[in-house]
């Protein structure tokens, strides 16, 4: 199982969204996707997506504009 | 159970306008959904010209300089540009349908350049068999 790392410090909406779905569905089952963003919207709404998905949240952390998120795939 | 949908009308040919179509639509497929856009008018106009872009702003265009300044506002927040989302809307597997009444109408031609961007074509009956199975559906 590998961890997929997505950079998207610096953008803005809906890229941290959309670059988390294209890793997710490149990704293995079991695989982690750990998200490094600054985009304070998204740090509260890649959770959103990850229950949509049916996905586990694994971590949200750090600060609104500057954060951490893993889910597994 | 089939995934939800999102069916969106973009009808608008504005800069603004197509934007919140396109984000609507990345952000409906990030969560897993599915999306067809039924470009129609102006939207399809500006789709079937590849200037997407070029579109004025619906309120404050002011002859162009509205759109420069927000433009460089845009840039300096590092909003992606529309032709970035519509690449991001294919990759993601997003559906692109051209109504064909606006096509005979305003002279476009099948054979026009967005052909590839194309994924089908039809009239108000496709529109509604997609809308009437949609959870979220839109006119832009």
């Amino acid at each position: 199982m590998a961890t997929i790392k997505v950079d998207v410090r610096g953008e803005n909406c809906p890229v941290p969204l959309v670059e988390t779905r294209k890793a997710l569905r490149k990704a293995n089952p079991g695989d982690i996707i750990e998200i490094a963003g600054t985009h304070p919207a998204s740090r509260k709404e890649i959770p959103f997506a990850a229950e949509a998905l049916k996905l586990e949240l694994l971590a949200v952390e750090g600060a609104d504009d500057d954060w951490t998120i893993r889910i597994r795939r | 159970m089939d995934a939800e949908r999102t069916t969106i009308v973009v009808q608008s040919g504005d800069y603004d306008k197509l934007y919140s179509a396109l984000i609507i639509a990345n952000g409906s497929l990030a969560m897993g959904m599915e999306v067809s856009l039924y470009f129609t008018f102006w939207g399809l106009q500006r789709l079937t010209q590849r200037g997407l872009e070029r579109g004025p702003l619906s309120k404050m265009h002011f002859f162009g300089l509205g759109k420069w300044m927000v433009k460089r506002r845009m840039a300096r927040a590092k909003v992606a540009p529309l032709e970035r989302l519509l690449q991001d809307f294919k990759e993601l597997g997003g559906r692109m349908l051209a109504c064909e009444m606006p096509m005979a109408i305003m002279g476009i031609a099948k054979a026009d350049p967005c052909q590839d961007l194309i994924d089908d074509y039809g009239a108000v009956g496709s529109y509604i068999k997609d809308a009437r199975q949609s959870t979220v559906t839109l006119f832009i």
